[in-house]
């Protein structure tokens, strides 16, 4: 801790990160159709011809995991193995994909015409590409894109058809298949479908888990599947889900492939598609179930523009190099590899940092447009009105002469900023706005879009808050910048004194607060004070002595912004901390938490006591509690008259956040 | 195999004839008489009395009259460039000994990047100034001379004792450079006189190293270079006669210090053979293969070196050790042979051996198969070890090493044998659709008598044909083998260009073979990138012995090294993550080439601490003082 700054850190400053092309423009100028029946040949793994689809179940069938835990099963319950087998044909047939070259040219076509309608540009790196390219040729790939939009993994393969490589597996949640024909669809296109939960089912899990890792061993094909488990509504990267990664990376652990490429990308959109549809769901409007029919309903999304979209191939990082000094691979060695076993704790903790790093580098090549500074400034507004009472908004000169003050902030802390350097400052702010029409409104001057016709207070407040948490989506993109500075930041004004050491207890504290709520590595604690010091102190921001923390005149303004970054965070889990200890009952169960704390929270804010209309989002809500519990404040407990799911929460002693 | 092999190939049919005849001359004459009465006698009387061998020892007190200093095997034998650019082998003691071999330039032009302009000349004198002056202990010197066993510290009988055949052991030496060498070499006659030695080592506190053919690829004739008392090193070359051969049991007594082939031969004389036969059998010896848990090419006929033993003599600084029969089996506790055998010269020298012997096979046949790829050659392997049908030998190499052997395929006179290997060519990629570039070919020795042969070989060519597997001919197969006894001389011409290289192995369970041989493969490679290599590697393995639960693998890799400042430095640390690829793929630490110091750091994890301790207090209590302070193992 004494040493800070200096060693370890690269400057944020010297990011080497490659150049985009449009790949939307050829798609303007040439046929669509005949781009759709072009010659694909992409090139393989090892220049192996792949299996069909039918091969790869059969080989999944006569696997000897599947095998083994057919064996148990049917000793397990007695049924016959036979029975048990088909069960798992069964399984196998409802999750499989079928790959098929007609589905895909028929989608090529398709989505090229509502690419073009829907979005200015499609912005590709081509030497990640590239190197994504040559991964294949040497290790099986898998995939990891950000998950923000349904968008997702369609754009992927899409892409990866146009560069002419490998088309993905992808997995996917068993939800599409509820669209019956668009399930199908997929399906040809290669998604392979896995149930929500299957945790106790072993036959599920085996078919599973083996199909995935016979697909990747033969390099039949890159799997892609999402690291962060689902969409995220808040455009923040959600906890990585370690399922899946467990699975890919088992191979090499086993030894059973000599390496396996994984390739973070990034996919940041310049407007989400389900923008609204996010917010709602959060305030308590629930998820609209796939359905065919509503994908229809979708259809006036269409008329609108969605701006750009910008895909980052990142660095493809070896699960070898990971693993290196990481992991004892002989701990495979006394067992059947084909037996399956829990992961040792050594692996669950490798495969978790490995997970955490690769969320973080996902994070790392977002590409940042305009709109997240103005929305981060926007919102910063919007709450300082709303403690004075006024609804305001901002003049457009100040807004624009704070955006550029806040892009040369976001540049110094190596952020991967997309600013159209042609235009002046002013012009790419009011594109921007424009394209976030639906959000904020120029009259004279800005602020965020009013609501119309409103009847109660209450549905008044919500409308608002859907535009809030909207905007807050897009400023969140940008959070990950100075996540860690302003951590220190708020570390810096909750601590009672500049001692280091204060300040350092401090910033664990809110680290290991928020470790829900952002990527944090776990037990980085003190390289993440270190690269936060670093940073401020670069910056100017800050100084740093033998004992103290000091924050720099010219630092004032940089603190205040980082501070206000995080504090409807703060105030979102003061408030939860709040409801649990004035309102929670013995027999709060953990269905009824978040309805209980919204109605808690809205009396709140109709009352004027909060500040944040974001605390109102459900996904803050739930962070908080697993923090609380995580964090033992909180405890969950099995009730027996309830069903199994349910549980009491009963409220420890609620840690103090500190104001 | 050596002593076939000079023979040259033509006469097979009346080699295996008079073998016959000498099998049942032997028969006839019945055992020898008066042996055990002359094992009892002086031992100094090799020569004059009726041993049960008399002549024809290979290997002399100074192994410099027929060996090379700085290389592998007999100074007239050797790979060259002769002035035509055309690679040739000369001497006359090899099957391939004087004969062009065409391919050769090419393959190495074409898989190592080597260039016949560049080349490494090795130091052509060992300069005795240049060695370290011998410590000598002046006590236990006035001693030994006492006792009358011969003994030298002239500086090149230290140097040739002073090192095994690992590559940066021959390296150093083609460079002329010496680290610690033994300061004098002692060479008994007898058991009696190991066990003089022994005591005056122990009375007057000086390191004893046993050495036997100085064939070790494990660094364990390595003197310590922090041993700071006087090093013997004890040549146990001239303990080489075979002291009785007992029919009835089929058992023979052997002195520790002969050499494979003089034993093969010797029983031979007698119509018996031990059927051991290690690939370094011309020059290591019977007390080298105990002490090192050796493994022969026909192990599944015969067994390895722990089946072949009946009863072994040792002399450790305790006193001597030995069971009291010769039981075919006891249950008397752990078995004390298992101290022995693996303890790498750590405890004490064997001095004699009892063995199994069988009467030799009336028949041999060579044979070879192709397969489509490395997979399916595992997967018939496994096969036939699920069949328990191996016959003698049976090698699969992979498509690298299929090529390699091609390369030393020696100038064919006749255009008709050339018409008829294109043909074969033709038939097995063309016709057949194999891939040049994927189809490997197993080797196979059957052994037995005529009939039995035939039909053990129609069995193997039928699992072999489930398997894609198409009968490759006799020669295939018989070229593959010789490549084992060449192949150590090969090195050495590679090092004349540039190139370095090595072989190591491991014992590894089926599920595991295809797994650890792609990702070994794989590891030399990138590491060799990583490293800095210019030049992509060889890098190659075949499977070499079929046991029921899995097998032993061997890896060659080999690289041109021009470019790089230190390359022994780089061969050792590709080496190293070679074998952490290895155990991190299940393979063991080795099968049978022994830990010796190469591979000690891995001891702890291989048999654990518990294990560990118990070798050590078994060393603590044979050699309290570290008389026999090789270091090897622990």
């Amino acid at each position: 801790l004494a040493q800070l700054a200096v060693q370890l850190h690269r400057d944020p400053m010297l990011k080497k990160r490659d150049d985009f092309e449009d790949m939307l423009e050829e798609r303007r100028n040439s046929s669509d159709l005949r781009y759709a029946l072009r010659c694909y040949t992409p090139v393989l793994y090892k220049g192996l011809a792949p299996c069909k689809a039918s091969m790869l179940k059969s080989m999944v069938l006569q696997s000897d995991q599947l095998h083994h835990v057919i064996g148990q099963v049917s000793r397990e319950t007695g049924r016959a193995a036979d029975d048990v087998q088909e069960e798992a044909s069964a399984i196998l047939e409802e999750m499989a994909h079928c790959l098929q070259l007609s589905t895909v040219r028929f989608f090529a076509f398709t989505l090229s015409k509502v690419f073009k309608t829907l979005f200015r540009s499609i912005c590709v790196n081509e030497e990640g590409i590239q190197r994504l390219q040559q991964a294949i040729q040497e290790h099986p790939v898998v995939l990891l894109p950000s998950h923000r939009s349904y968008m997702d993994f369609l754009l992927m393969s899409y892409i990866l058809y146009t560069y002419d490589i490998a088309l993905p597996v992808i997995a996917a949640g068993m939800d599409f298949m509820g669209m019956k024909f668009v399930g199908e669809m997929l399906r040809m296109s290669g998604a392979f479908f896995i149930r929500r939960s299957f945790g106790g089912d072993k036959l599920y899990w085996s078919v599973f888990s083996e199909y995935v890792k016979t697909m990747l061993k033969n390099g039949f094909a890159p799997v892609e599947f999402f690291l962060e488990g689902t969409r995220s509504r808040t455009s923040k990267s959600l906890t990585p889900k370690l399922g899946l990664l467990n699975i890919v990376m088992d191979p090499y652990l086993k030894g059973e492939v000599y390496d396996i490429n994984v390739v973070p990308v990034s996919i940041s959109y310049e407007r989400i598609l389900e923008e609204a549809l996010y917010a709602r769901e959060m305030l308590g409007v629930p998820k609209p179930k796939e359905s065919t029919s509503g994908l229809f309903k979708a259809r006036k999304v269409l008329s609108e523009d969605y701006g750009s979209i910008h895909v980052y191939f990142g660095q493809p990082v070896s699960v070898r190099s990971l693993a290196q000094g990481r992991v004892n691979r002989c701990q495979f060695n006394l067992v059947p590899r084909h037996i399956p076993r829990r992961p040792s704790e050594e692996i669950q903790s490798f495969v978790n940092d490995s997970a955490y790093r690769l969320v973080r580098a996902q994070e790392e090549n977002m590409v940042l447009k305009p709109w997240v500074l103005l929305a981060s400034l926007l919102l910063q507004n919007h709450h300082q009105d709303q403690t004075a009472g006024q609804k305001r908004g901002m003049v457009l000169e100040e807004l624009t002469a704070q955006a550029v003050w806040l892009r040369d902030m976001f540049r110094e802390y190596g952020a991967f900023l997309h600013w159209p350097g042609m235009n002046t400052v002013l012009k790419v702010v009011s594109s921007s706005l424009s394209l976030h029409r639906g959000l904020v409104r120029v009259c004279g001057q800005v602020k965020p879009g009013e609501p119309h016709s409103t009847v109660t207070p209450e549905e008044e407040l919500l409308s608002q808050a859907v535009i809030v948490l909207s905007c807050a989506s897009y400023r969140n993109q940008g959070l990950h910048v100075f996540l860690r500075p302003a951590l220190l930041a708020s570390a810096i004004n909750a601590a009672s004194s500049n001692l280091k050491q204060e300040v350092f207890n401090s910033f664990s504290f809110l680290r290991n607060m928020f470790s829900n709520e952002f990527i944090l590595c776990p037990g980085a604690t003190v390289q993440d004070f270190e690269e936060a010091c670093y940073l401020l102190v670069k910056t100017g921001a800050l100084q740093v002595t033998q004992q103290e923390l000091l924050v720099t005149e010219r630092g004032q303004r940089t603190v205040a912004f980082l501070t206000s970054m995080l504090d409807p965070f703060l105030q979102g889990y003061q408030v939860v901390c709040r409801f649990l200890c004035e309102e929670a009952t013995e027999n709060l169960t953990e269905k009824q938490f978040v309805p209980a704390v919204r109605k808690f929270i809205i009396k709140h804010l109709l009352a004027g006591r909060l500040r944040y209309t974001e605390v109102l989002s459900s996904d803050l809500q739930k962070n908080s509690l697993a923090a609380l519990l995580r964090l033992g404040a909180v405890q969950k407990i099995k009730s027996r008259s309830e069903s199994f799911n349910t549980a009491l929460l009963r409220l420890g002693a609620v840690q103090k956040i500190k104001a | 195999m050596a002593s076939n092999s000079s023979g040259g190939g033509s006469s097979d049919r009346q080699r295996i004839a008079q073998q016959r005849l000498r099998i049942i001359a032997g028969h006839l004459q019945g055992p020898v008489d008066g042996d055990s009465a002359i094992l009892a006698a002086e031992c100094k009387a090799q020569g004059s009395k009726t041993d049960v061998c008399r002549e024809g020892k290979t290997v002399p007190r100074r192994r410099q009259e027929i060996m090379k200093w700085n290389g592998w095997g007999y100074s007239d034998s050797k790979f060259l460039f002769n002035k035509k650019g055309q690679a040739e082998f000369t001497g006359k003691r090899y099957r391939l000994s004087g004969m062009i071999i065409p391919g050769l330039k090419d393959w190495m032009e074409g898989t190592f990047g080597a260039n016949l302009q560049h080349k490494t000349p090795a130091t052509p004198l060992l300069t005795s100034s240049a060695v370290q002056p011998a410590t000598l202990n002046k006590a236990f010197l006035e001693e030994l001379k006492s006792t009358g066993i011969p003994f030298s510290h002239d500086a090149e009988d230290r140097v040739f004792r002073a090192h095994g055949h690992c590559l940066h052991e021959i390296f150093a030496l083609r460079e002329g450079k010496f680290g610690r060498v033994p300061d004098m070499v002692v060479w008994p006659n007898c058991h009696n006189d190991v066990v003089k030695i022994v005591e005056l080592a122990c009375k007057h506190n000086v390191c004893v190293i046993p050495y036997g053919g100085g064939t070790s690829v494990s660094s364990a004739l390595e003197c310590p270079p922090e041993e700071t008392r006087s090093i013997v090193s004890l040549d146990t070359s001239q303990m080489n006669r075979i002291l009785w051969i007992d029919e009835k049991n089929l058992t023979a007594h052997v002195e520790a210090g002969i050499v494979g082939q003089d034993l093969e031969r010797l029983l031979n004389e007698s119509g018996y053979c031990t059927g051991h036969e290690p690939d370094s059998m011309e020059f290591s010896s019977l007390g080298g293969w105990v002490a090192t848990r050796a493994s022969g090419m026909k192990k599944n006929i015969y067994g390895n070196i722990e089946d072949l033993v009946i009863h072994i003599r040792m002399v450790t600084p305790r006193g001597v050790i030995e069971k009291s029969c010769q039981g075919p089996r006891m249950s008397t506790g752990p078995d004390i042979h298992h101290f022995i055998m693996g303890s790498e010269g750590t405890l004490g020298v064997v001095t004699e051996v009892t063995m199994k012997i069988r009467p030799m096979p009336e028949y041999q046949k060579y044979g070879s198969v192709v397969f489509p790829n490395f997979e399916q050659g595992v997967a018939c392997l496994r096969e036939v070890a699920k069949q328990r049908c191996a016959p003698a030998s049976i090698r699969l190499m992979d498509n690298e090493q299929f090529k390699f052997g091609h390369a030393l395929k020696p100038q064919v006179s006749s255009i008709f044998t050339s018409f008829l290997d294109g043909l074969k060519t033709f038939y097995i990629t063309k016709f057949k659709g194999f891939d040049p570039n994927r189809l490997c070919v197993a080797t196979l020795l059957f052994e037995g008598d005529r009939e039995k042969v035939l039909q053990h070989e129609k069995q193997v060519y039928d699992i072999a044909a489930k398997f894609g597997g198409l009968a490759a001919g006799e020669d295939n197969g018989q070229r593959g083998y010789m490549l084992t006894f060449v192949i150590a001389y090969l090195r050495d011409l590679g090092m004349d260009y540039y190139v370095i290289g090595e072989s190591f192995e491991t014992s590894v369970p089926w599920d595991r073979v295809l797994d650890i041989c792609r990702n070994v493969k794989a590891r030399i490679i990138q590491e060799c990138k990583d490293k800095g290599v210019q030049f992509p590697p060889l890098s190659t393995c075949r499977v070499t012995q079929t046991y029921d639960t899995g097998a032993c693998v061997y890896f060659y890799f080999a690289f041109n090294y021009r470019g790089l400042s230190d390359p022994v430095h780089v061969y050792e640390q590709v080496e190293h993550a070679a074998r952490e690829e290895i155990l991190a793929n299940g393979g063991s630490l080795s099968h049978h080439h022994g830990v010796g110091k190469l591979r000690k750091e891995w001891m702890r994890d291989t048999v654990s601490n518990v294990g560990v301790g118990m070798l050590k207090s078994v060393k603590d209590y044979v050699d309290p003082d570290n008389i026999f302070g090789n270091r090897n193992l622990l």
